[in-house]
């Protein structure tokens, strides 16, 4: 329990260095935003007015506060181009994201388990090394890619769903689904292939140890030294992986989102900084980077559950 | 009840043969000794009764009886009903042969869950009793700790009650006092002479020290490069050793001993 409230003191730790970095970094970079709002044409007074009326003059530190609290209350000051809050036009891309990863990150696991156990069990037998070559060949094709041929075959030539055409998540949730599985799948095919692949790697080098020569000697057949023994010790290292998974889908989901045109929050992203439009980029950063620390932290306290030896490590 | 026949085990990534042609019998409630020095040959020789040889990292030959059945080429499926059985082992090094991940009390008790239709809650009270038996402590509580939670002599005196709990009729024991201090060595070396006792349990105890095998072994065998250069009732090795290496042995045992012998 003590270890779990550090963890997530170092969560929240971690995340308000995130914010002040990307704070002050976009502070710098995005020069004044009332001359970029009333354009070069703008006269010095027009430009004074309006930073005062935005609160520009105000030092550095208050404006962090007041942005950082922003996430809590909604208010993240507006969208140069768009003219809007910026939560208003961020909240619903986050709902249309977050299901996007979740989805593909449960095909993961839920493929990607079974799937490196089965493949561990029969490793050196007949089908193992087609099993292998289908891997690598999963593990080579990029999301786009298959992004491009899924559309093709299910919307193009199949017609089950439109591409360009995403539906409301809130008006119509079930269709909005169906036509992010299919992006979901082409996210997930590279990363199950990996997972297998490290899940097999890590069971047949725990096959080696000696505590499976100990549980044989007492009478445990194969299945037993792999679901009794060898599973857990083996899960570890791939909690960690499917962590890491988990903050990755987020990135390569900003490609998936291009290519099955689904209006999330990669595209906004994209389009945000080709626009420069600092305030949106800014949100987004932070989101991101706070579903990454998320994901590791979870990934840390998952650990520590399966392996008691964890609970000692100081810092982690 | 146990009979050797001739075993030969060379391992592929070796060009000598880690056991080159042992032949001997354990007879029933014998506890036989086995010494000799580092990488002789003990371990793998243990491992070849057990029937836990890597099989697919060595070639092996000749022929290991345990009550007619041959161990060294049965396939898992038989040797699966012998294992935790009929054959108990405690394993050398008490840390690596744990599952760090499972609690003790579970791994001591995993032989009656595999091989009888205990419930639950009697395989937990048996466990506790054999934790007990091997002079455990807070048999309750070492039930509920993991591995890294308790010391190398706690450890492998877990491994043995996890071996004795079923009572198997043979016990192969690979250096199970060395991570001990002499107390506690001489505790367990009690507890496998009570068990031998009680239930007529064969041991073979494998160990460096000759004086622990003096003490506890009424057979003798010694090993040397894989090899078996001499075997007989213990006191007789003791005082007539036959052979150069025995003889070295021998004269290589600690001078507190020396000393009570020359008085
Ligand atoms: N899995 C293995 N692969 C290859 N060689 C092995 C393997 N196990 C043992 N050997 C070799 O077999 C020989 C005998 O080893 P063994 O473990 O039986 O010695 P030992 O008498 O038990 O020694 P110790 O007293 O140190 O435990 C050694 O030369 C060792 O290197
Ligand atoms: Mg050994």
């Amino acid at each position: 329990m003590k270890y779990a409230a550090r963890r997530i003191a170092m969560l929240l730790l971690t995340m308000v260095i995130v914010s002040l970095l990307a704070f002050v970094a976009f502070d710098i970079i995005s020069g004044d935003p009332a001359t970029a709002m009333l354009g070069t044409q703008a006269t010095p007074e027009k430009i004074e007015a309006l930073r005062e009326e935005m609160g520009l003059n105000r030092p550095l530190v208050v404006r962090y506060g007041e942005w950082l609290l922003g996430f809590f209350t909604g208010n993240l000051g507006t969208s140069y181009s768009y003219k809007l809050p910026v939560w208003q036009l961020i909240a619903p891309k986050v709902g249309i994201t977050l299901c996007l990863s979740v989805i593909s990150f449960l095909l993961i696991v839920v493929i990607s388990i079974p799937l490196g156990v089965r493949s561990a069990r029969y490793a050196g037998g007949r089908l193992d090394g087609a099993g292998t070559a289908i891997n690598q060949l999963g593990m080579a094709v990029p999301p786009f890619f298959t992004g491009i041929l899924l559309t093709w075959l299910f919307s193009t030539t199949l017609h089950w769903f439109i591409h360009g055409q995403f539906p409301e998540l809130t008006k119509n949730p079930a269709g909005a689904l169906k036509y992010l599985l299919f992006a979901s799948v082409s996210i997930a095919i590279p990363r199950v292939a990996m997972t297998v692949r490290m899940l097999k790697s890590t069971i047949l080098g725990e096959m080696q140890k000696n505590y499976v020569r100990t549980a044989i000697s007492r009478g445990n057949d194969r299945k037993g030294v792999l679901y009794r023994h060898v599973l857990k010790n083996a899960l570890v290292p791939v909690v960690t992986f499917l962590a890491q998974t988990m903050a990755e889908i987020v990135a390569g989901g900003i490609v998936v989102e291009q290519v099955f045109a689904i209006p999330g929050l990669g595209r906004l992203l994209v389009a945000s900084i080709a626009n420069r439009d600092y305030p949106v980029v800014q949100a987004i950063v932070v989101i991101l980077a706070f579903w990454v620390v998320l994901a590791g932290t979870i990934a840390d306290l998952i650990n520590q559950q399966i392996d008691p030896r964890l609970q000692l490590g100081g810092d982690a | 009840m146990l009979e050797i026949r001739d075993l030969h085990v060379k391992f592929h990534n070796s060009n000598r043969e880690a056991v080159g042609g042992v032949s001997y019998t354990i007879e029933d409630g014998e506890i036989q000794g086995l010494v000799g020095e580092s990488g002789s040959g003990k371990t793998v020789t243990a491992m070849s009764i057990a029937g836990l040889l890597p099989r697919k990292q060595c070639s092996y030959s000749g022929q290991i009886l345990l009550d007619g059945m041959d161990l060294l080429h049965a396939d898992r499926n038989e040797l699966r009903k012998i294992h935790g059985r009929h054959i108990g082992v405690v394993f050398q090094e008490p840390m690596s042969s744990m599952n760090p991940l499972m609690k003790v009390g579970h791994q001591v008790e995993e032989v009656l869950l595999l091989h009888t239709n205990m419930t639950a809650e009697e395989r937990r009270r048996k466990a506790i009793e054999t934790l007990d038996q091997v002079e455990l402590n807070n048999p309750e509580e070492v039930y509920e700790k993991y591995p890294h939670e308790l010391s190398g002599g706690m450890l492998q005196r877990a491994m043995i009650a996890a071996a004795i709990i079923i009572r198997p009729k043979l016990l192969l024991l690979d250096e199970p006092t060395t991570a001990l201090d002499v107390t506690i060595q001489a505790q367990i070396l009690e507890l496998l002479k009570r068990l031998n006792k009680e239930y007529d349990a064969s041991m073979l105890f494998i160990s460096h020290n000759l004086n622990v095998v003096r003490k506890l072994c009424t057979e003798v065998a010694v090993m040397q490069r894989g090899l078996l250069v001499e075997e007989g009732k213990t006191e007789q090795v003791f005082y007539n050793p036959q052979h150069e290496y025995t003889k070295r042995l021998i004269a290589a045992i600690p001078t507190r001993n020396k000393r009570k012998e020359e008085c």
